[in-house]
């Protein structure tokens, strides 16, 4: 176990450094002068000169990978070429918004979304099994910011239960931090109920088919019990699959929530970038990106093992 | 010698009479859904178990024995298969109208019920002493220490080895024989009134097989439990039944004692049946040929690597040093029990996976180190027919496409590759207008007939059967087995026979290789070799061999046979 997670971590090196290789010649390989794209169009001649030196862009290739890396492990991420804050410190101050809204989005949908899956799986064909699947098809169709605007008109606007909008920080207490964050997470986790309840309902028919639950039952144990000992833990595989790309894909970023509820997350961070060609924010995010993604993955595949002892790595 | 048993026989029927009835089934209807003009899966059945006693219910697939095994037991899936109609009694209580909740009181503690597959029927990710333990939470008071005692104990007298680590161990870590073992504590745990074994061996070796057949006797004679016993094999119904009721098509076709129904039995389908159940008495033997060699397999071999990334990797040998010779026209039998490599040894023949060592001679020509490309024009001359009949044949492909692919690919025109399908499957006698169906339109005995027509669309000189009759119903198998022999009359092909069941390789085989932990450990004309076994293996093999004592065909004990 413990040297399957050294292998592991280590074959995580290559990827990242594939990523890193990457986003290195995006920028160097972009047609035109580098200096050029970071200046902007109005930049005079020394300006751009001044662009050249600092970045060593004209030093040779491999040089410029090398010092480039050097400064990336040391953490030094460059500067925004809009607003000339260190792309660390923008970053660092965007990720507790993310990370919050990300959590608390996954904890609620798999609150709601696992007992949902299991119950249709049970009551399979009669008409709850429709309904959750009904409630699914639902929350998988109705667009984000439809849900948000409407949840905002409801409980902040007719009912002035939260504010409209904005994020704090669980360091300023829970209470503000809970108001604000309460509406976006919900309308998040519309899709992910719908997500992960389908997959759960799925992943359960499967398991309740097999002879060991009717092995269990020939025990004369509950049904609760056979639902939640024998089967649930079966299908849990693919669950947690879900479940972990999920999460993956809500720290990278929900841009539309973001903006609907004016969160300063890392979505927005990164749009901002890009409509702005701020190019060390842009490879600075997806570096992060690949490296959230890498390690939801290795967790994935570590829980596989604690739920499954006949996977063995 | 008949005036002191006959006394004796009433005597014991006497004594059975006096015993309670534990399990009472009185014109059982099951139906197809709820509306109770639907098709009636069981009609109209009655049984009787009492204390101490085993009944066996035999029949084939689809005669219903399962499903009334779980109505007993309030398995059935609901609202897919509904009883309509009798009544069933568990010593003396009704269960047909029991709710759900005495139901599950009952279960374990005054019936319990074991499997089939013992791979499948323990859950996977739970150490096999808490699925014990379970039975014991859900139905009794004890505080865990107590519990575990009692667990343990249980496990020694199912003999299994070593308790301590198996009550931890999770299921896949323990061999089918030890699985099952583990199932029939947990149903004896509470000592229930009933057991009910749905085929509990058909999964396992023979030589396991005998064990488990034994245990249940022990057990059930310590206990005095009533079993009810599902099996389609009548060599396990031989050695375990007291009484037998025979099943088909959902209903009853005769109940009676062991001796009854093996020596008199009254039905035609009965009769039918026990003659279909091949002898384990070689048939006569075939006058040698000195017709060519058509298949030779020198030394072969192959190995395992299981990489590991710290610590030595790991190497299983699959097959060693196997040496077979297969002449044009005969047939060889590889036999042995899981595990022991003879399927290995028919996929490295066929080069479905590459040997590691050794040689394969096909047609004079050495095919184990020929490139994939090269090995291309000799594919044809060697075919083989897999075991399950369901999953062999791709279910979207019409069964004509199926049988005239192989051809195709060697260049034959399409047209003509049909009408050769059309002819091939007269030959396997199935209607020629078969070609433009799917295989679920089939039995699967048919199937198996297809899979044997798509072998020989290519003209093979070697088939290679790879437990081609194990899936199928003793009846059918022997209507597969007649066609393959059939065939090789007509086509003078060679058969290279892989199987388990000793039966079979007696009535088809011309020469057998017995197969134990990847070698060959006994070898000659399946006459010599399956009467008069040199080997403790093979002696072993064939005292385990449920019902050896009996000549089903003929009605009678093999002895008399003898005499």
């Amino acid at each position: 176990m413990l040297g399957y997670l050294l292998r592991r971590i280590l074959a995580a090196i290559p990827v990242m450094g594939v990523v890193a290789l990457f986003v290195f010649l995006l920028l160097r390989l972009t047609p035109g002068d580098p200096a050029a794209i970071l200046a902007g169009d109005n930049a005079t001649p020394e300006q751009l000169e001044r662009i050249r030196t600092s970045l060593g862009l004209n030093e040779p290739l491999y040089t410029q990978f090398f010092t480039w890396i050097g400064k990336l492990l040391q953490g030094d991420l460059g500067m925004s070429l809009i607003s000339n804050v260190p792309v660390l410190t923008m970053i660092s101050k965007r990720v507790e918004p993310s990370i919050s809204i990300a959590l608390c989005t996954i904890i609620l949908a798999v609150i709601v979304a696992v007992p949902l899956g299991v119950i249709a799986a049970w009551k399979h064909g009669t008409w709850i099994d429709r309904f959750v699947m009904g409630l699914s098809v639902i929350g998988f169709s109705v667009p984000v910011f439809v849900i948000g605007y409407v949840l905002i008109q409801i409980f902040a606007i007719e009912l002035r239960w939260v504010p409209v909008q904005g994020f704090r920080s669980i360091t300023a207490g829970f209470g503000p931090f809970f108001e604000r964050i309460i509406l976006p997470t919900c309308t998040l986790s519309f899709i992910y109920v719908a997500l992960i309840a389908r997959m759960t309902r799925a992943a359960m028919l499967d398991v309740l088919g097999e002879d060991y639950v009717r092995t269990a039952r020939a025990k004369g144990i509950s049904e609760t019990g056979v639902l939640l000992r024998h089967a649930l833990r079966n299908a849990a595989v693919p669950v947690i699959t879900v479940i972990g790309t999920g999460f993956a894909l809500l720290i990278s970023g929900v841009v539309v929530t973001e903006s609907v509820f004016n969160v300063p997350g890392i979505g927005r961070l990164t749009v901002d970038a890009v409509l702005a060609r701020d190019y060390p924010v842009i490879q600075a995010m997806i570096l992060l990106t690949s490296g959230i993604y890498v390690t939801v993955n290795l967790l994935i595949d570590l829980a596989y093992t604690l739920l499954d002892p006949r996977i063995r790595y | 010698m008949d005036c002191f048993v006959a006394p004796l026989l009433a005597m014991t029927a006497e004594i059975t009479e006096m015993k309670n009835i534990v399990l009472d089934i009185d014109n059982l209807v099951v139906g197809l859904g709820k509306n109770p003009s639907g098709q009636r899966i069981i009609d109209g059945v009655s049984l009787q178990v009492r204390e101490g006693e085993t009944l066996c219910v035999v029949g084939e697939s689809g005669s219903g024995k399962s499903v009334t095994s779980l109505t007993v037991m309030g398995l059935l899936q609901k609202g897919a298969l509904v009883p309509s109609g009798g009544s069933v009694k568990l010593v003396g209580e009704e269960l047909l109208t029991a709710t759900d909740k005495r139901l599950r009181q009952l279960r374990a503690t005054r019936m319990a019920m074991i499997f089939q597959e013992p791979m499948t029927a323990l859950n996977p990710v739970v150490p096999v002493g808490r699925q014990i333990d379970e039975v014991l939470r859900a139905h009794t008071d004890l505080d865990a220490r107590a519990r575990r005692q009692k667990i343990l104990a249980m496990m020694e007298h199912v003999r299994l080895p070593d308790v301590e680590r198996i009550f931890a161990s999770y299921p896949h870590r323990l061999s089918g024989g030890q699985r099952q073992r583990i199932m029939i504590a947990m149903a004896l745990v509470l000592e229930p009134k009933l057991l009910i074994a749905d085929e509990p061996t058909t999964a396992l070796d023979v030589t396991t097989q005998k064990q488990i057949l034994t245990l249940i006797r022990d057990l059930q004679r310590d206990h005095g439990t009533a079993v009810l016993f599902i099996t389609h094999d009548m060599g396990v119904v031989a050695e375990i039944a007291d009484r037998v009721a025979v099943m088909r098509y959902g209903r009853l076709v005769e109940t009676g004692t062991l001796d009854g129904i093996l020596r008199t039995p009254a039905m035609e389908y009965t009769r039918n049946l026990l003659s279909s159940v091949p002898s384990l008495v070689p048939r006569a033997p075939r006058a040698e040929t000195d017709e060519p060699i058509v298949l030779e397999a020198n030394e072969l071999g192959k190995v395992y690597r299981e990489r590991s990334f710290f610590g030595k990797s790991r190497e299983v040998a699959a097959a060693k040093d196997v040496t077979l010779t297969l002449r044009k026209g005969r047939t060889l039998g590889i036999v042995g029990e899981s595990g022991s490599g003879k399927s290995t040894v028919a996929r490295c023949i066929v080069r479905l996976i590459d040997p590691t060592s050794g040689g394969v001679r096909l047609a004079g020509r050495e095919i184990s180190d020929l490139s994939r490309r090269l090995l291309q024009p000799h594919r044809k001359k060697i075919q083989i027919i897999f075991q399950d009949p369901y999953r062999s044949l791709n279910p979207r492909i019409t069964v004509g496409e199926t049988i005239a692919e192989g051809p195709i690919n060697y260049g034959m025109p399409r047209a003509e590759a049909l009408a050769k399908a059309r002819e091939l499957l007269e030959l396997v006698g199935l209607p020629a207008d078969a070609v433009s169906r799917y295989p679920h339109q089939f039995s699967g005995g048919q199937r198996q007939r297809i899979a044997i027509a798509r072998a020989l669309a290519l003209d093979p000189d070697v088939l290679v059967a790879d437990e081609a009759v194990s899936a199928l119903d003793v009846s059918v198998q022997a209507q597969v087995l007649e066609l393959l022999d059939e065939i090789q009359k007509r086509l003078g092909i060679a058969l290279l026979f892989i199987t388990h069941d000793l039966r079979v390789a007696a009535q088809i085989c011309d020469d057998v290789a017995v197969m134990q932990h990847g070698r060959i450990v006994e070898q000659g004309p399946a006459a010599e070799v399956l009467t008069h076994p040199q080997q403790p293996y093979t002696k072993a093999l064939l005292d385990a061999a449920p019902g050896r004592g009996w000549d089903f065909a003929n009605f009678r004990p093999v002895e008399v046979a003898a005499e």
